[in-house]
C-alpha cells in the first residue's frame, strides 16, 4: 500500500474502479440513445426504465424460471428488446413525421408507465440480486483489491461498446444503417425496408439498455427507480459528448464514470453534480459537444 | 425547401383580426374562479391556481417560443424554497472566499420577511436562476434543448438536498403565512383567497399581454422557422433567452406563492416528475393555447387529489395521458375546443 497525493491507493484505486463501472453503463445506455437517435430521430425517454426492466427480467427469470445470470445475460435483452419493437409498431411510428418533441414526451409517458407499475407490485425497496457463482470473490493486485464481477462488468461492456461500433462503422449492414440515417427515401429506392430496419434498430437500442440493466442487478439492487435517476446523467453525458459519434458516446461514457469516480476521492460533496458542471462548461466551451459537428 | 404560398403571405397577421373569444373567456374563468370556493375545497383550488400560474409560465416557452424546458421544477422549487426560507427565517449566509485556504460564511442577519417580500425574493430567485440556466440551455436546439435544462435541474435538485437551509428530506415546514404590508392578514381564508386570485390573475394577464405583444410576435415567427427569423435581422438568441428568463420569473412567482399558501417547500417541487407533471399540464390543456393550461392544472391536481388513494397508480394514468394526448390529442383539451368552435382560446 503507498499513497497519491496524500489518498491511501487502495481508496483512489477503488473509487477509480467504481468510476469505471459506472462509466461502463454510462457507455452502454448513451450508445443506445445514440443508435436510436440516430435511425428514429427520437429521444428515447424510456431508455432508463427498459434497463430497469433488463434488472427487473433476470430477477424474475430467476425467480420463476431458474435461469440463471448467463442465461439472463441472453435472454433479458432478447425479451426487452422484444416489448421495445412492440412499442416502436405500437407508438413511436407515428410519430417520425412530428417534432422531435412529440417523440420525448411520449417515451417520458411510457417511463412513467412502466415505473408506475413496476413500483406497484414491488415497492421502492430493491430487490437483491446475488453474484454469479463463477465471479464471486476477486483478486489482491497489491495496490488495490479487484473484484471479479466488476472485473467482468467492465470488460464486458468493453467488449459489446466495441462490438456495436465495429457493426455499425465497419459491416455492410452498419453502412445500410448509416445511409439510412442520412436519406432514408434514397436507401428504400434502393430496395432495402427501412422501416424493418428502423424497428429492429430500436429494438437492438433497448436491447443494449437491457443488458446494462442486468450487469448492474448484482452490483446496485433491482428497484423500479434505478433507471430514472441514472438516464438524467446520460442525457447530460450524451449532450457533453454529442449524438454524432458512435466512438465518441463510448469515449465520452467511460472518460465521464473516471472522472466522476475521481471526484468522489479528493471532492465528495460535488460527485453527485460533477457531470451536469461539466456539462455547462462544455456547453460554454464547446456548444456542439465533444464529438459533436455543428447542425 | 418548403413551398411558400403566396396567400398566405399577404394575409393580415393574426393579431389584427382580433376576435370576442379570448376576453369572453377570460370573464367565464374570472367568474368561475370568483365562486369556485363556495363549491370546492378553497385550500384544492388556492393549489391548482399556483399551478395553473406555474403551467402558463411553462406554456409561454414551449407554446410560444418552441422551446420544451424539461427542467422547470428548477426555478419552481428554487423560488419556493427561497420564499419559504425568507418567510419563516429571513437570515441569508453565503460562502464568500478571501484568499485565504477556507470558505467563510458572511451572514446578512434578516428578519423573517413579511409574505409580499418573501414571494418578490422568490420570484426574482426564479428569474436568476432563469438567466443562468437559459444561457447555458439556449446554445443548443429541439431536443438538445430538452436535455440540458432537465440534467440542470437535477443538477439543483442535488444542490437542494445538500444546502443546509432546505431541510434536506424534511424541507421547510410550518411557514408563516404573515400579514402584507402588515395589513392584509393571511391566517384568514377570504384574504388568502383573493391574494392568490390577484396573484394568478397579474401573472396570467402579464403572459397574455406578453403573447400578444410585437416580442410574442417575433417569438411565434421563430418557434414557425429560426433560420428565416435571423435572416430578417432578428438576434434570435436574445429573444429566447429573455423568454426564457420571463418564464423562470413567472414560475418562480408561482413558486413562491405555493410556498405560502401550502406553508412548505419541499424537494418534491425541485425534482424530475414535477418538471414532467408541470409538461403534462400544458399538453393536457392544449399547448400555444392562452387558457389550456389552467385547465390542464387542474385537471392534473384535480386527478392527484381525488386519486390519491390509488397511490401508484396516478404515475401510471399520468403516463398514459401523456401517450395519448401525443397519438391521438396533440391540441389538448382546450386546443380541441377552440378548434371545434373555431374560436381562439
Amino acid at each position: 500500500m503507498f499513497e497519491i497525493f496524500g489518498i491511501p491507493s487502495t481508496a483512489l484505486f477503488g473509487q477509480l474502479l467504481i468510476g469505471l463501472i459506472n462509466g461502463s453503463f454510462y457507455a452502454l445506455l448513451s450508445l443506445g440513445l445514440a443508435v436510436i437517435f440516430g435511425m428514429l430521430n427520437i429521444i428515447n425517454f424510456t431508455h432508463g426504465a427498459q434497463y430497469m426492466l433488463g434488472a427487473f427480467a433476470a430477477f424474475l427469470l430467476l425467480q420463476h424460471t431458474g435461469l440463471n445470470y448467463w442465461a439472463a445475460l441472453i435472454v433479458a435483452p432478447i425479451l426487452v428488446g422484444a416489448v421495445g419493437v412492440l412499442i416502436e409498431r405500437a407508438f413511436l411510428q407515428w410519430l417520425y413525421k412530428l417534432d422531435h418533441l412529440y417523440g420525448l414526451l411520449l417515451t417520458f409517458g411510457l417511463a412513467l408507465i412502466i415505473e408506475g407499475v413496476a413500483r406497484n407490485y414491488y415497492g421502492s425497496a430493491g430487490l437483491a440480486y446475488t453474484i454469479p457463482e463463477a465471479l464471486q470473490g476477486g483478486q489482491n493486485l497489491g495496490f488495490m483489491f479487484l473484484p471479479n464481477y466488476r472485473a467482468w462488468v467492465i470488460a464486458a461492456s468493453l467488449v459489446v461498446c466495441l462490438g456495436t461500433w465495429f457493426v455499425i462503422e465497419r459491416t455492410r449492414l452498419g453502412a445500410n444503417l448509416r445511409a439510412a440515417t442520412e436519406n432514408p427515401t434514397l436507401v428504400r429506392a434502393f430496395g432495402i425496408n427501412v422501416p424493418r430496419m428502423i424497428m429492429l434498430t430500436y429494438g437492438f437500442g433497448v436491447a443494449l439498455a437491457a443488458f446494462a440493466g442486468v450487469m448492474a442487478a448484482p452490483i446496485y439492487n433491482v428497484s423500479p427507480q434505478m433507471g430514472s435517476e441514472l438516464i438524467i446523467v446520460v442525457f447530460a453525458v450524451v449532450v457533453i459528448g454529442g449524438m454524432g459519434s458512435i466512438m465518441g458516446a463510448i469515449v465520452t461514457g467511460f472518460g465521464l464514470g473516471v472522472v466522476e469516480g475521481l471526484t468522489k476521492v479528493f471532492f465528495p460533496e460535488a460527485s453527485n453534480t460533477v457531470i451536469f458542471v461539466i456539462m455547462a462548461i462544455v456547453l460554454l466551451v464547446r456548444p456542439a459537444g465533444l464529438f459533436g459537428r455543428r447542425a | 425547401m418548403e413551398r411558400v404560398d403566396p396567400a398566405a403571405v399577404m394575409a393580415p397577421p393574426a393579431q389584427q383580426t382580433r376576435s370576442l373569444s379570448e376576453p369572453i373567456a377570460f370573464v367565464v374563468m374570472v367568474l368561475a374562479l370568483v365562486i369556485a370556493p363556495y363549491f370546492f375545497y378553497p385550500m384544492f383550488v388556492m393549489q391548482a391556481l399556483c399551478f395553473a400560474l406555474f403551467a402558463c409560465a411553462f406554456n409561454l416557452l414551449i407554446g410560444y417560443g418552441g422551446l420544451l424546458s424539461f427542467g422547470h421544477a428548477l426555478y419552481f422549487g428554487w423560488a419556493s424554497y427561497i420564499a419559504a426560507h425568507l418567510a419563516k427565517v429571513g437570515t441569508i449566509s453565503f460562502p464568500i472566499w478571501y484568499g485565504s485556504p477556507k470558505w467563510h460564511w458572511a451572514t446578512i442577519p434578516l428578519p423573517p420577511l413579511s409574505p409580499e417580500l418573501a414571494i418578490l425574493g422568490g420570484t426574482l430567485a426564479g428569474g436568476m436562476l432563469g438567466l443562468i440556466a437559459g444561457t447555458l440551455a439556449i446554445r443548443r436546439q429541439g431536443i438538445y434543448f430538452a436535455m440540458i435544462t432537465l440534467a440542470l435541474a437535477q443538477m439543483m435538485y442535488f444542490f437542494a438536498l445538500q444546502a443546509p437551509f432546505t431541510g434536506g428530506e424534511d424541507g421547510i415546514q410550518g411557514v408563516p403565512r404573515g400579514k402584507i404590508l402588515g395589513v392584509i392578514d393571511l391566517a384568514d381564508p377570504t384574504n388568502l383567497y383573493v391574494t392568490v386570485l390577484v396573484i394568478f390573475l397579474v401573472g396570467f394577464l402579464l403572459i397574455y399581454r406578453i403573447i400578444h405583444s410585437p416580442f410574442g410576435e417575433v417569438l411565434k415567427a421563430i418557434r414557425e422557422n429560426e433560420a428565416r427569423a435571423i435572416s430578417l435581422g432578428y438576434k434570435t438568441d436574445r429573444y429566447k433567452l429573455m423568454a426564457f428568463v420571463l418564464s423562470a420569473t413567472l414560475a418562480g412567482l408561482a413558486g413562491s406563492t405555493k410556498a405560502i399558501v401550502l406553508q412548505i417547500a419541499s424537494l418534491t417541487d425541485v425534482n424530475w416528475p414535477m418538471s414532467g407533471e408541470v409538461v403534462l399540464m400544458a399538453l393536457v390543456g392544449g399547448l400555444g393555447t392562452v387558457f389550456g393550461p389552467v385547465a390542464g392544472a387542474f385537471i392534473v391536481i384535480a386527478m392527484q387529489n381525488y386519486l390519491a388513494q390509488i397511490g401508484q397508480w396516478v404515475t401510471v394514468i399520468q403516463g398514459t395521458i401523456f401517450v395519448l394526448c401525443v397519438l391521438l390529442f396533440r391540441r389538448g383539451v382546450v386546443g380541441e375546443l377552440a378548434n371545434l368552435l373555431r374560436i381562439r382560446l
